[in-house]
């Protein structure tokens, strides 16, 4: 029968199967970060579990890391303690630990790729529910809790259901300033922010076959925010030129047999997926959102919904809720509105090419009066590849702050966050309430309408931007 | 993990959709590495606001969330559902759950509970009016006054792991360990690739 590339990935992993169509699932990698595996680790030492392979584990600090003065010790004493304590569990059981001050720190799900930890075919799984990301590389990888961090760490094997298989494709070619963050906000703003519940996503098309690997990681970032655990991409060449040669990813002979058996992993040309979605690429426009939620969304030259309109209730009221909470109203326009903050970084939009599309904008110019203007890179290697290119020069000259690797103003449990009432164009990946700070308003957009955003000191459309 | 067979108790309605972890537990919070007494912090930023039920005098004893759709969708933190569970909560009923958080509550002796919306709005005018809503897992119903009782489907496993009480860890390893040792035998010899890094189990 045909399968999709889900199919394969699932198959491929099964240790066991329930009649209720469970299955427990073999775990290749866990990647692990300071703030979901505190707990994981106790529940380790409680049930007196060991790490049953320790060389599939590997963990960095990203969330609670300030992204300056590194090389003095953390000043916040629970976050010191935090990350502390993952290099005394990580050192303990056994695990291999990035260290913070070491040149491989960085973002977990970009230094997962970067190292070659990821790989094409495999399960990986971390404490985190941007795990997604590593579906761009063909690996079947999801988010999961602090619980299942413990249980994989110990077993090797998750308990999970299988998901309905979904196909988004993107047909056409991207139009100039369109991005692959404009992708994802435009299928999110499509189906909703739970339109892939239940679903494996796998993106397919003309335009997601000519994104580089950091667009593909962007699009599979963002499955969450659709609903969906797991985003896809079938590996090709793009995908192992750039594993080849990664300092975790196999070698020599191991290479050719790897790269083998990676052929064969993408749906059957007659493979049957349960929800079908096709987005003509070459029409989106830039996105950015207005909400509190990620599926509000609308093209930056484009309109506010008004509440009035809609019929549901409860639709009615999550939209008067959103409006009242970032201060806009019915009919307003994005572009043109101003902000205070702009944030370029995360693992949605933290990576090189992020950041050469970012300083691409700048021409000279310089950030606003009254804009606060973050660059922070996804990893200690983006950074110095970034600086190796000149990139963090135009940041600095044009105003911007350039800082270290982290999870920075994407979570506020860091020394990055706003206060209430900023208004913060962004390059991460959520736009709740309280997300970049309490009472803080964020605006999801792409590194380049960001960067846009911090010279014209408010949204701008990047279309009319140009050169 | 506290078995869970028969919940009968008071019942809090949040109706609002797409309830995201960060508003469940605020991510400032989340450098706390205990997963007790977390519940102090559920809803940090919501507390206070005209109306917010969980600050309702009789919310303290409630035992049941009526919620809305997706509920708990965002971050995977488990310290939405540990916080939920230190409130005393058992039992959180919903149209549809972010699927991470469905999936933590269950390792947590929480049960997760998915009903199509006219039910669960049913549900909400009985928590809203006061009522003792029951909870039984092993009949698999919900009944409230004034409703039809409401039949509701968990998975086999989800629900024996419940009613027992059982850790998810030991019993993988208990019961699965050998099957384990064979699938791994068979994936070193057909993707050796994924075990060149691996320094134990020669």
């Amino acid at each position: 029968m045909a399968r999709t590339l889900y199919d394969r990935l699932w198959d491929a992993h099964v240790v066991v199967s329930e009649a209720d169509g469970r299955s427990l699932l073999y775990i290749d990698r866990h990647l692990l970060h300071e703030v979901s595996t505190p707990q994981s680790f106790a529940a380790l030492r409680e049930g007196g579990h060991v790490v049953h392979r320790p060389a599939t584990q590997l963990a960095v600090a990203d969330h609670a890391v300030p992204t300056h003065d590194r090389d003095r010790p953390i000043a916040d004493p629970l976050a010191r303690a935090q990350v502390g304590l993952l290099e005394r569990n990580c050192a303990d059981f056994g695990i291999d630990y990035l260290r913070l001050d070491g040149p491989d720190q960085g973002i977990v799900h970009v230094i997962g790729p970067e190292q070659g930890f990821t790989l094409p075919g495999m399960t990986l799984v971390c404490g985190d529910s941007h795990t997604a990301t590593h579906g761009a590389f063909g690996a079947l990888a999801f988010g999961i809790g602090a619980s299942e961090c413990g249980t994989a760490m110990a077993t090797q094997a998750l308990w999970q259901t299988k998901a309905r298989r979904m196909r988004v494709t993107f047909a056409g070619a991207l139009a100039p300033g369109v991005t692959p963050k404009d992708m994802a906000l435009a299928l999110i703003g499509r189906i909703g922010a739970a339109g892939a519940s239940g679903h494996a996503i796998e993106f397919a098309g003309e335009a997601v076959r000519a994104l580089s690997m950091e667009g593909r990681m962007t699009l599979c970032n963002m499955a969450i925010e659709a609903g969906s655990r797991t985003g896809l991409v079938a590996p090709d060449a793009t995908t192992f030129a750039y594993l080849e040669g990664r300092p975790r990813a196999p070698a020599s002979a191991s290479w050719d047999a790897a790269l083998a058996a990676w052929q064969d992993l993408a749906s059957d040309p007659d493979a049957v997926f349960d929800r079908e979605i096709e987005i003509d690429a070459a029409t989106l426009a830039p996105q950015a959102t207005f909400g509190t939620s990620p599926d509000q969304v609308i093209a930056v030259d484009g309109a506010l919904p008004d509440p009035a309109t809609l019929a549901d209730g409860a639709a009615r009221a999550k939209l008067e809720k959103a409006l009242a909470y970032m201060d806009l109203a019915p009919g307003q326009r994005l572009a043109g509105l101003a902000v205070d903050h702009v944030f370029i970084g995360s693992c949605t939009n933290g990576r090189l090419d992020d950041l050469r599309a970012a300083a691409a904008t700048i021409r000279g110019r310089r950030v606003a009066a009254g804009v606060t203007a973050l660059v922070v890179p996804g990893s200690g290697a983006v950074k110095r590849q970034a600086e190796a290119e000149g990139l963090d020069r135009l940041f600095v000259a044009a105003g911007f702050q350039w800082r270290e690797a982290g999870c920075s103003l994407c979570v506020a449990m860091n020394d990055d966050r706003l206060p209430a009432g900023a208004r913060c164009a962004s390059t991460s990946n959520r736009n709740f309430e309280g997300r970049q700070g309490a009472g803080a308003r964020t605006h999801l957009m792409s590194p380049a309408m960001a960067a846009a955003a911090a010279i014209a000191g408010h949204i701008v459309d990047i279309r009319e931007d140009a050169a | 993990m506290i078995p869970l067979r028969q919940v009968e108790g008071r019942a809090i309605s949040l109706p609002d959709a797409d309830i995201d972890t960060d508003i469940i537990y605020p991510a400032r919070f989340l450098l706390i590495t205990e997963k007790r007494g977390l519940g102090r912090y559920a809803f940090h930023d919501r507390r206070g606001a005209p109306g917010f039920p969980f600050d309702a005098p009789d919310a303290k004893e409630a035992t049941i969330l009526i919620a809305g759709a997706n509920f708990g969708c965002g971050s995977s933190r488990e310290q939405a559902p540990w916080a939920l569970a230190d409130l005393g909560l058992r039992v959180i009923v919903a149209p549809s759950f972010g699927e991470i958080f469905f999936s933590n509550c269950f390792k947590n002796g929480l049960l997760a509970i998915t009903l199509p919306a006219e039910q669960v709005g049913a549900l909400h005018g009985a928590a809203t009016a006061g009522a003792t809503i029951a909870v039984d897992l092993e009949a698999g119903t919900i009944a409230a006054p004034g409703v039809t009782t409401i039949p509701f489907a968990v998975d086999a496993d989800s629900r024996e792991s419940l009613l027992n009480g059982w850790d998810e860890t030991a019993r993988i390893r208990a019961r699965h360990s050998a099957d384990i040792t064979r699938f791994e035998a068979a994936q070193r010899r057909a993707s050796p690739w994924l075990w060149t890094k691996d320094d134990i189990d020669a």
